[in-house]
């Protein structure tokens, strides 16, 4: 009974978790600059592989490939947010330029604290 | 074979189909840019792609240590694209340098 009951929920955890990856693929296509790209990537992209790990935990019956897998999740959610902000910091930074659609930009040059008004 | 045996090994196939698609797909972004961040943002959904392909193979063969593989990947992953990060921030904006009056071309093309 409750393999039957981990064979339907692994199944239909692993389709919604590569549903989110390819969502994730064409937000990553589709959007008009870096900045909005890395919506689609780190939160859309994360959370598919971390739901397919989570199926994978569901699916293995001993408790220390379960823990791993869940540890893995945690990992992911702890690092994908540091990564990408490092690098929508570093691109900002360095000045590639937003979409032209933008419609606020918090960090102009001319804005900062001690900057000549 | 039990209807949920089936459904399982059927999700397991449709998943697949959907992370190929969505490799490909950023493998397209990859390749096609047009900036170096776009493309390290790319590198970073292909290691995303690759830990769900690792979970896939995981169930489908029943071949568990697969799992340490993945965690080890997404450490990879990580590393990676915080020395990229990195690597941008010195480098400095050495693409998309045009003439004044043509800034507009490389605003535009997305």
């Amino acid at each position: 009974m409750i393999e039957i009951l981990s064979n339907y929920l692994t199944g239909a955890l692993l389709i919604i978790g590569s549903a989110f990856a390819v969502v994730a693929a064409i937000g990553i296509n589709r959007l008009p600059d870096v900045y909005s790209r890395m919506h689609a990537a780190s939160k859309a992209g994360t959370l598919g592989s971390g739901v397919m790990l989570i199926a994978l935990a569901i699916y293995a019956q001993d408790t220390g490939t379960t823990l791993r897998a869940l540890a893995g999740v945690v990992f992911f959610l702890l690092t994908a947010p540091i990564s990408s902000h490092l690098l929508a910091k570093a691109a900002y930074a360095v000045g590639y330029p937003m979409w032209k659609g933008t419609v606020l930009d918090e960090m102009p040059p001319d804005s900062r604290i001690g900057a000549d008004d | 074979m039990r209807p949920d045996e089936l459904f399982l090994a059927a999700s397991e196939l449709i998943a697949l189909a959907l992370l190929s698609a969505a490799f490909l797909l950023t493998v397209y972004r990859v390749v096609r840019g047009p900036t170096l961040p776009d493309r390290i943002l790319g590198l970073d959904m292909l290691v995303a792609a690759a830990i769900g392909f690792i979970a896939v193979i995981g169930i489908r063969t029943g071949y568990t240590l697969y799992v340490d593989i993945a965690i080890a990947l997404g450490l990879v992953g990580f590393l990676a694209t915080v020395a990229f990060a990195r690597f941008v921030l010195a480098r400095g904006k050495t693409e998309g340098v045009l003439p004044p009056g043509r800034e507009r071309e490389v605003r535009d093309r997305t």
